[in-house]
């Protein structure tokens, strides 16, 4: 589902800041802006509001919790933390670390090889370019919960399964960003630069690692930002492979956890600080990298 | 494919002089991908295919040697009559018809705000809508469930105080509160997209529009809606994707509400199948990729042919 936004929206950061079009000739009564301001806030406050329970419910006591907590802010938020990570040999840290190792090593391979790939596809003409194009862009229509099953079949038979590499290398794998790397590429490289190196002697890869990779730049952040969050969320393929919970990402060992609440409910209290902990570090990088993006755009657009 | 102008014909306008010389790189350049992406994409395609050709048989009775042996279609007939696999499907189809207009009619219309001389803070609004897609969707689904609750969650028992007792995770409302995780992860992505698109409507046509004397409403109408149609077609078939393989909600909601059954929808019906026979798992699984490629594809001719006409 994470498909089609980034062209689109890296282009819009790009021209929103064109100083506000088109607002200066209509004016406004000060009544339709109150409506649509007041609306705007009370969807906002739709949006917000459980990330604001999951906060208020991570510093409160098991008890606490259980007798249906309240809005308010307690106090127990770094003891909750402190035991989510004692918990059963600090299995979660191992999540955590997992959920990086396959999110940060999946999306930074595929980010270069789909770089690579469609660079190739935009500078060269060779038979078949169109084919293998539309066979990889196909391959963006695929769900990705249709490949887990038979994924996990082919794995099994060269006994692949329960380990990293039955996360990680199906991650690597990123057709949609073939597909971008390819827009930008043809966008973003001009031909006279490549064929220029060329004339001074500069090999293939050497024109595309000094030159390309760098013009190309801000698209790769995006590529990688958006192949992140796919293996960060996925569920069904680590669901499907891995039995060791050591090799759980933490989305899968959360799972885990909640699906045990009947028998333990001591640990209602650490899904939902575990929960927080997650996704504090996906919503900075959201932030940061939107910021990084933008300037990276407009940077781009100065050369 | 075709988002804003930015389309695949245009990447393949970015014409390479294709000198000689340059020899076996783009080879080099693409098997780095296309090895992985045969193996891990193309290979499970076929493979599926291949064993939902086949089914197990025993011989020399009930614990004799199993063999692979070729079944025709005969799985895809036990498909079709499969009870469970079908009212799962329904059951989605139902979801999709109502979640997918209520999500993508409210990301259109917090987009064309957004888009509006009406709105403020238009910077902070958009993260704020953005920001549950950051939440991966077993997250967004344990943070609800824990709302739903009804023993933990402070929003119920606020509710209660005042009277209202819902059962958010009864057998009738069960499934609109998986739709509300759904619609609550993915409107601020679809309104993104469609942000997008507005964003990218030539300026000339807002001033020829103005000189005709349209106002706010109008403009919405007449031009950015019609403007915009294609992103909103492709945020439709997304979500119709998205919809049938509706996984990480429900079988997280089975872990806490009773309610939702191991097979409530058609990828948990492959999962369940998956326990003690991959061939019909293979099936079922090509089964339900057929059903939203053409459920998806059918959508995006059905769309471009009213457009055309």
């Amino acid at each position: 589902m994470t498909i089609a936004t980034t062209p689109s929206s890296a282009e819009a950061d790009h021209q929103r800041e064109s100083p506000h079009r088109r607002r200066s000739a209509v004016q406004d009564s000060p009544s339709s802006v109150a409506v649509a301001v007041a609306f705007l806030i009370l969807m906002a406050t739709y949006f917000l509001i459980p990330v604001y329970v999951l906060l208020t419910a991570a510093t409160k006591t098991q008890s606490r919790l259980s007798q249906g907590g309240g809005l308010s802010l307690s106090t127990h938020l770094l003891s909750n933390i402190e035991s989510l990570f004692t918990e059963d040999g600090h299995i979660f840290l191992y999540w955590v670390v997992n959920s990086v190792i396959y999110a940060v090593g999946g999306a930074a391979i595929g980010t270069l090889l789909a770089s690579m790939a469609g660079y190739a596809l935009a500078k060269y003409s060779f038979p078949g370019r169109e084919l293998i194009f539309n066979v990889v862009l196909g391959g963006v229509l695929v769900p990705a919960t249709a490949l887990a099953l038979p994924l996990f079949l082919l794995f099994a038979h060269v006994h692949l399964t329960n380990t990293y590499w039955s996360v990680l290398l199906p991650s690597i794998v990123s057709p949609f960003g073939v597909y971008l790397s390819r827009l930008f590429a043809s966008a973003a490289v001009p031909d006279e630069l490549i064929e220029a190196a060329r004339l001074d002697g500069a090999g293939e890869f050497r024109i595309f690692w000094q030159i390309a990779r760098h013009l190309m730049g801000p698209a790769l952040v995006t590529i990688f930002l958006f192949q992140f969050v796919v293996i960060w969320n996925n569920f069904f393929l680590p669901l499907i492979m891995l039995q060791n919970q050591k090799l759980f990402p933490v989305t899968l060992g959360l799972y885990t956890w909640q699906s045990q609440v009947s028998r333990s409910p001591e640990l209602q209290v650490l899904v939902v600080v575990g929960s927080l902990i997650s996704v504090l570090p996906l919503m900075i990088m959201f932030l940061a990298l939107q910021r990084f993006w933008r300037s990276g755009l407009s940077a781009g657009a100065v050369k | 494919m075709t988002v804003q102008g930015l389309s695949v014909e245009s990447a393949a306008t970015g014409r390479s002089s294709g000198k000689p010389r340059v020899g076996l790189a783009p080879v080099m350049f693409l098997l780095p991908f296309l090895i992985p992406f045969v193996l891990f994409y193309v290979l499970p395609i076929v493979y599926a295919l291949w064993r939902s050709l086949h089914k197990i048989t025993r011989t020399g009775g009930l614990f004799g040697a199993a063999h692979e042996q070729f079944a025709g279609l005969s799985q895809f007939r036990t498909v079709f009559h499969d009870a469970d696999f079908r009212s799962s499907v329904v059951r989605v189809l139902v979801f999709g018809a109502v979640q997918i207009p209520v999500m993508l009619v409210t990301a259109l219309v917090l987009a064309l705000l957004l888009d509006s001389t009406l709105a403020r803070f238009r910077r902070t609004f958009r993260i704020a809508f953005f920001l549950p897609y950051a939440i991966p969707g077993v997250i967004a689904a344990l943070i609800w469930g824990f709302i739903y609750s009804p023993n933990l969650s402070p929003i119920v028992s606020a509710l209660n105080k005042m009277g209202f007792h819902p059962q958010f995770l009864s057998s009738q409302l069960v499934l609109w509160s998986i739709a509300n995780v759904v619609t609550w992860t993915y409107t601020g992505y679809n309104m993104l997209i469609i942000y997008s698109a507005l964003q990218a409507i030539p300026q000339e046509i807002y001033e020829a529009a103005k000189l005709d004397g349209a106002g706010n409403w109008a403009t919405a109408t007449r031009i950015k809606i019609p403007n915009v149609l294609p992103a909103i077609v492709l945020t439709a078939v997304f979500s119709i994707i998205g919809t049938l393989q509706l996984f990480t909600e429900p079988i997280v909601f089975s872990k806490i509400a009773t309610t939702i059954t191991s097979t409530y929808t058609p990828n948990m019906v492959v999962l369940n199948a998956s326990q003690n026979n991959y061939d019909y798992a293979a099936a079922l699984s090509v089964t339900l990729a057929i059903a939203t490629f053409v459920l998806s594809f059918g959508f995006l001719k059905l769309t471009q042919r009213r457009a055309g006409s």
